[in-house]
């Protein structure tokens, strides 16, 4: 059972979430992160989901990223409920259908961008110089393609983010799954990433991004706000004001707003 | 086989911690050696100690006179009952028998004098106790049939007596009777009593008569020792068997008596030296097998710390579609490699200290290594990097990815 978008559920939304919950046992106090979130991401679509930090899009992205089961509710994800599958297919699904990408970049150390790409195919079972030409075609579409013999410690910030870009793209997942992509990098990069985020979403790929940055969340085409473990909002980006996303991801993200200026 | 495919992924992390991953061999490193040169040495020791045995004649028995309880009652070994076992008809499997009769003497060359061991022996003494003439000959045949005044000197007493000089053709002066030096021996490197270099061979007819005045005994002349060579070391047995018979019957001892005579074979010497050296080798290798179990741990600690560093990249290799078999064989193939790398460089080293020590002429000792013992540190090292790896990938596999990634 291969999830891809040929198969008989491609009529099926990428994401489909209803009235998802999930409760954390801390001691005696339980917190609920989510108090059910209903949500549906179609094939190709660019969605941000904002919301300070507390508000629950951290545990909503473990979730949609199969890191995590909700405590109740449904999830399918290419129209197949994720609630029936055990840990090995939850972590071959994780390898083929989402691309994770981090706000620390999260590459091994001293290791070459070619083999930080070829660890997905590692775990997928591709090996040989099948992995190495589809990693070096990964880092070909992040535009690495002359530094794929380089190290975490001899590439910049935003180089080091296409090489884990690279990484999330290279097994042709259905989502690229992004939190606070641009959050360790300085403008100027963090714009360059966000240029091959919109580059990506143009070719196909369904984006989703999790952030409190405002400057992040308006190049997506949606923009799902979460307050206090469930959706206060859900709009296409043009239509929400900069006062609305203040309210909605917290003063500390507005300051930095205007810090960037954008 | 699908851990093949971790090695390069255990190379690549050792790789990355090339100092980390240097200390933690460092235990098994030394652990492995010392498995190596302790049973090493032992072997060496029990290989020396053969060879020491083996110089002084191969395949030998020796029957001594005077019984049990001790050398000084009246001697009934005889020229009669050496001449008895020498029957090749009787005894096949006797090669040769030599008989001796020694005693000590004063010898005086010169102003030069000092007290040996003189021994009265007979032609085949020098085959039978596998002797090296340096220079001139050992006693010949007829010399000893008719008891001529010549002498063989032992290379110790040629230099105490004759310095650099050269003795072939001299005389010196045994408890007051001449005999004329016909040859020297190699110094056969056996250390204190009973070795060789300090010793005088005379024919053993000059001895009893003429030098030390022997007794006679059921009218034959009386002898100390006889010096018995069988074909094989496996005849030996049954050899001491038969001749403890004969010579019990030839000496007239009833059922009740105890021997009149000691009988020893090279054999049974040589199995109670393979036993010492077996039970030495075993408390050494003990000791060395303690010291990798201490590597072992030693690893399991590093192991642990690792993958608390490691917390990270283990939330990411999960987020990358990681089973839970590819973070324990990950884990555990590290500890693998680095106990696997470790055993080797402890048997190289091994080797290389075993090599370098038979350059040095005055070690007292040998290091052999045993082709088993080496089999033996390699799988205990690879054993213990199995079971003391075993925790610390278990741990890892058992991190929860959420954490995981969280953790920075």
């Amino acid at each position: 059972m291969r999830m891809h978008s040929s198969g008989p559920e491609s009529n099926a939304p990428v994401i489909e979430l209803q009235n998802v919950t999930k409760i954390y046992q801390m001691g005696r106090v339980q917190v609920h992160a989510l108090r059910g979130v209903s949500l549906i991401i179609e094939r190709g679509e660019y969605v941000a989901i904002i919301g300070a930090s507390g508000s629950g899009k951290s545990t909503l992205m473990n979730i949609i990223g199969l890191l995590d089961r909700p405590t109740s509710g449904a999830y399918r994800l290419n129209g197949v409920d994720v609630a029936q599958l055990g840990k090995g297919r939850l972590a071959d699904v994780r390898n083929r259908e989402i691309g994770f990408v981090f706000q620390r970049f999260h590459l091994l150390p001293r290791t070459t961008a070619q083999r930080q790409v070829e660890l997905p195919l590692f775990y997928a079972g591709v090996r040989g110089k099948v992995a190495k030409r589809r990693a070096l075609d990964a880092l070909m579409q992040v535009r690495l393609g002359e530094r794929v013999d380089h190290r975490p410690d001899e590439l910049s910030g935003g180089q080091q983010q296409r090489v884990a870009i690279a990484r999330a793209l290279v097994m042709r997942p259905s989502i690229l799954l992004a939190d606070e992509p641009t959050g360790a990098l300085d403008s100027q990069t963090g714009r360059e990433v966000l240029a091959l985020f919109r580059e990506l979403n143009e070719a196909g790929i369904t984006v989703i991004v999790v952030t409190h940055d405002q400057g992040v969340a308006s190049q997506a085409q949606r923009i799902v706000a979460l307050r206090d473990g469930a959706i206060i909002s859900d709009a296409p980006s043009r239509t929400i004001s900069s006062t609305q996303f203040a309210s909605a991801s917290g003063d500390a993200a507005h300051h930095r707003f205007q810090e960037v200026g954008v | 086989m699908r851990w093949v495919r971790y090695l390069g992924v255990a190379f690549d992390s050792i790789a990355a911690h090339k100092l980390r991953s240097a200390l933690t061999m460092l235990g098994i490193i030394i652990g492995v050696a010392a498995v190596l040169l302790t049973i090493g040495i032992g072997s060496g020791a029990a290989a020396s100690i053969t060879e020491r045995i083996e110089s002084s004649g191969a395949n030998l028995i020796t029957i001594s006179a005077g019984g049990s309880r001790g050398l000084g009652s009246t001697s009934t070994l005889t020229l009669a009952d050496a001449e008895a076992l020498a029957d090749r008809s009787l005894f096949p499997e006797i090669v040769a028998v030599a008989p001796q009769y020694s005693s000590n003497a004063t010898v005086i060359y010169g102003n030069r004098e000092g007290s040996y061991t003189i021994v009265g022996a007979t032609d085949n003494y020098v085959q039978v106790r596998n002797l090296q003439v340096e220079n001139g000959d050992f006693l010949n045949a007829e010399q000893v049939e008719k008891n001529e005044s010549v002498v063989v000197l032992g290379a110790t007493v040629a230099s105490d007596l004759f310095g650099a000089d050269n003795p072939i053709g001299q005389n010196v002066r045994i408890g007051g009777h001449l005999f004329r030096v016909i040859g020297v021996l190699k110094a056969s490197g056996g250390a204190g009593f009973g070795s060789s270099d300090s010793q005088l061979f005379v024919p053993i007819g000059a001895a009893q008569k003429r030098l030390f005045n022997a007794g006679r005994s059921n009218g034959s002349d009386v002898v100390t020792q006889i010096s018995v060579q069988g074909v094989n070391r496996e005849a030996l047995q049954g050899l001491q068997l038969q001749i403890e018979r004969i010579l019990r019957l030839r000496h007239r001892l009833d059922a009740n008596s105890e021997n009149d005579f000691m009988i020893q074979n090279q054999a049974d010497l040589l199995e109670l030296a393979g036993d010492v050296s077996a039970t030495l080798t075993a408390l050494l290798g003990g000791i060395g097998a303690v010291s990798l179990v201490v590597g072992g741990i030693g690893i399991m600690n590093i192991m642990l710390v690792s993958v608390t560093e490691r917390t990270g990249e283990i939330g990411l290799r999960r987020a990358l579609g990681a089973h839970d078999r590819d973070i324990l064989l990950q884990f555990l193939m590290e500890a693998l490699v680095l106990c696997g790398l470790g055993g080797l460089i402890g048997v190289g080293l091994s080797f290389a200290a075993a090599v370098g020590l038979q350059f040095f002429p005055t070690a007292t000792f040998r290091i052999v290594i045993e082709p088993w013992s080496v089999g033996l540190a390699l799988s205990v090292s690879t054993a213990s990097g199995f079971l003391f790896g075993l925790y610390p990938a278990l741990r890892a596999m058992q991190l929860d990815p959420i954490e995981a990634l969280r953790y920075e």
